[in-house]
């Protein structure tokens, strides 16, 4: 009974094992010498377990009596997880050798954290849930924290802490009064429990968790650590911090509305909703007097959170699909942005300043191009990919009769165009300068050309992904 | 008013003053005092509940461990109390203002709370009568059994935490002369000191 219900978390265990056993090798080897052998293997692991999720999923499966729950969802969200952190673990590899971070402990502390965020994906009970969060989360304050002898990245990992601390505990605040409502912190139980109407402590506690999590998903109001952090961290981590972990909180949002409050889906979505309205528009209007493009990008990561939070919001399987196909879209393109990020740098020294892009695209044409579709396609402008992302949320807002969110979505676009369009700008009519004159890497150009060849090549079947999510919204709006 | 009852109120009265000084006691020496006093109390009232196990955990663990280091570390660190607090004076009003409205909604929730219908179904019964069964070992077979996995992913939280303090705070300092123990163990006596016959008159 028990192997059967260790075969279905296969991918985590094996996970967990690996970053046990890297961590020894690495200890009673060359410690930091390993460091980039050892991420390289990560990435290796990442993808493998990928390829055997995706090779060996059908059908629902549960283990240990409900409390995790494998399904197209949570193996479609576990994909995206993996892939995208090996993929910044390969990319951001040689700008953490480059600072000085070259450590054998970060690889294995980003598995330890994609091994919490595979487990609150595939959550079916409120303390699995809060034990991958907590997992997913404590990795990365760590990990923000790395450059220890920096202040900035210092106070990111403290900020994060003290903040993410606090979100912890609103999230089991709610989970406790939810538990006093229904009795069982089974979401099969919770669902069953609010059948007869929601009670105000029902409500209570779902405003609660929704809080916890929308702030790990930085979605506004709840979005001011984000900024800071993004800013403080090494950008390899950065780089991480805006793909995998938002798509895992995202699926968990997703999981928790669905699956435990699937029965109350009038009282929630008013909430989801005001968590997007205010995140596109905090994203969109914060960000146009930034000067650091990661801090830009920090608001640009609140503002997608508000898209793809209007899918959820809709409350529909479309609304899901669509989220879906958002995050999907969403975490590919920052794993381009950043490989360029990454490899900004003058005089061997890292740049975060949009100035210092004056004039880039006369010294580089090849790469200013892939960036200026990466950008356009973050703005949402039609024949990238990212317009597909932002039609297909938009659609499902329309359908479910969310008018007013989707026009809201649109103006929030029209305004955030603007500081997408600014980059591209400054590259291609700014004042040649004395600019960014590091050399990309192969691994970086790589990162940046396929990222960017992806958002024009996917416009024809978007790689079939969206068959993909729909079975995984399938799997979950029942 | 029965003996057990006395105790009970004995001890929640204790738990309540002492939790109240933790909180107002001007020395943070005292408070963490007080703390202990109140961890105390509420083994007290565990006891009383027939959680003896809880209840000595919370001795050993609490007491034991962490308002002890809690002691250390207000002891050790050199915080300017009283300059934190003048900064706090600052937003009091108004975390009073948030507090008191939450206070007041949350009193609204529980005074209308309603268990959702067949709710005693759901909570089941996980563990036998206090009688057939010692709490300590009902207690091991929810956690080692049903909650096998949460207890598993608990220790990867802990081993997180383990290696992230190692990382952020651990520094290899190449200008210290460290102890060197298999060299100290392999020591020659014979080779550790040489006699050498100086003539008079002449250097080495």
């Amino acid at each position: 009974m028990i192997g059967a219900d260790l075969a279905v978390l296969i991918p985590e265990i094996v996970l967990s094992i690996y970053a046990m056993a890297g961590l020894m090798l690495a200890v009673y080897t060359t410690k930091d010498g390993m460091a980039p052998a050892l991420t390289y293997a990560t990435a290796a692991v990442f993808a493998i377990m990928a390829l055997y999720i995706a090779a060996t999923g059908q059908g629902d499966a549960s283990s240990f009596g409900g409390m995790i729950v494998v399904d197209d969802f949570a193996r479609f969200a576990k994909i995206v997880i993996l892939l995208s952190a090996a993929a910044i673990l390969i990319v951001g590899q040689e700008a953490m050798q480059k600072s000085g971070l070259g450590r054998f402990e970060y690889p294995m502390i980003v598995t330890l954290a994609v091994v919490g965020m595979m487990v609150m994906v595939s959550a079916g009970d409120l303390i699995v849930l809060y034990m991958g969060l907590e997992l997913q989360s404590l990795a990365l304050y760590v990990v923000a924290a790395l450059r220890r002898d920096s202040v900035r990245s210092t106070e990111a990992g403290l900020k994060y802490f003290v903040l993410g601390a606090l979100s912890s505990g609103l999230l089991l605040y709610g989970a406790s009064l939810v538990y006093g409502f229904a009795g069982t912190t089974l979401f099969a139980g919770i669902i069953e429990a609010s059948m007869g109407g929601m009670s105000l402590g029902m409500m209570f506690g779902l405003v609660f968790m929704a809080a916890g999590m929308a702030f790990k998903v930085s979605a506004a109001p709840f979005h001011m650590w984000t900024p800071d952090v993004y800013e403080g961290a090494p950008t390899p981590v950065t780089a991480l911090f805006a793909t995998a972990p938002k798509m895992a909180a995202m699926g968990l949002f997703a999981r928790v509305v669905y699956d435990a409050f699937g029965m109350a889906i009038s009282d929630w979505q008013q909430i989801v909703a005001a968590l997007a309205v205010l995140s596109m528009f905090v994203g969109a209007i914060a960000a146009i007097g930034q000067t650091d493009i990661k801090r830009l990008m920090a608001y640009s990561s609140i503002g997608h959170m508000g898209f793809a939070l209007m899918g959820l919001a809709s409350g529909t399987g479309q609304g899901v699909e669509a989220m879906l196909i958002y995050m999907a879209i969403y975490v590919t393109m920052n794993i381009g942005i950043f490989s360029f990020i990454m490899s900004m740098e003058k005089d061997g020294y890292p740049v975060t300043d949009i100035s210092a892009l004056n004039g880039y695209a006369t010294a580089q044409s090849g790469q200013a191009l892939a960036v200026l579709v990466l950008m356009f396609s973050l703005a949402g402008v039609p024949p990238m990919l990212g317009f597909f992302a932002k039609y297909a949320v938009l659609v499902a807002a329309v359908d479910a009769g969310l008018v007013w969110l989707a026009v809201a979505g649109v103006i929030a676009s029209v305004i955030g165009a603007y500081y997408y369009l600014r980059i591209v700008y400054f590259m291609y009519f700014g004042e040649p300068r004395e600019g960014l004159n590091g050399r990309m890497s192969i691994i970086q150009f790589l990162g940046l050309t396929i990222s960017a060849v992806v958002m024009i090549a996917g416009i024809v079947n978007l790689f079939g992904i969206d068959h993909l999510a729909a079975n995984a919204a399938q799997a979950l709006v029942r | 008013m029965g003996v057990a009852d006395i105790t009970f109120y004995a001890f929640s009265t204790v738990l309540v003053a002492a939790a109240l000084l933790v909180v107002l006691a001007r020395n943070p020496v005292h408070s963490v005092l007080w703390l202990i006093l109140s961890f105390l109390s509420a083994a007290g009232l565990f006891v009383l509940l027939g959680a003896e196990f809880v209840a000595m955990l919370l001795i050993i663990v609490y007491v034991g461990a962490v308002a002890v280091l809690f002691l250390f570390v207000v002891m050790m660190l050199d915080v300017d109390f009283a300059e934190l607090k003048a900064g706090m004076a600052q937003y009091m009003p108004l975390a009073l203002l948030i507090g008191v409205v939450l206070l007041i909604q949350l009193g609204l929730a529980y005074g209308t709370w309603a268990f959702s219908d067949g709710i005693d179904t759901r909570l089941g019964n996980p563990t036998p009568a206090i009688d057939q069964m010692h709490n300590t070992k009902s207690l091991g077979m929810i956690l080692y059994d049903h909650y096998m996995l949460v207890f598993q992913l608990a220790g990867l939280v802990l081993l997180v935490a383990m290696v992230g303090a190692i990382v952020l705070t651990l520094r290899h300092r190449v200008d210290v002369k460290r102890q060197n123990v298999l060299a100290q163990m392999y020591r020659d006596p014979a080779k550790a000191m040489e006699l050498k016959d100086v003539k008079p008159g002449q250097g080495l």
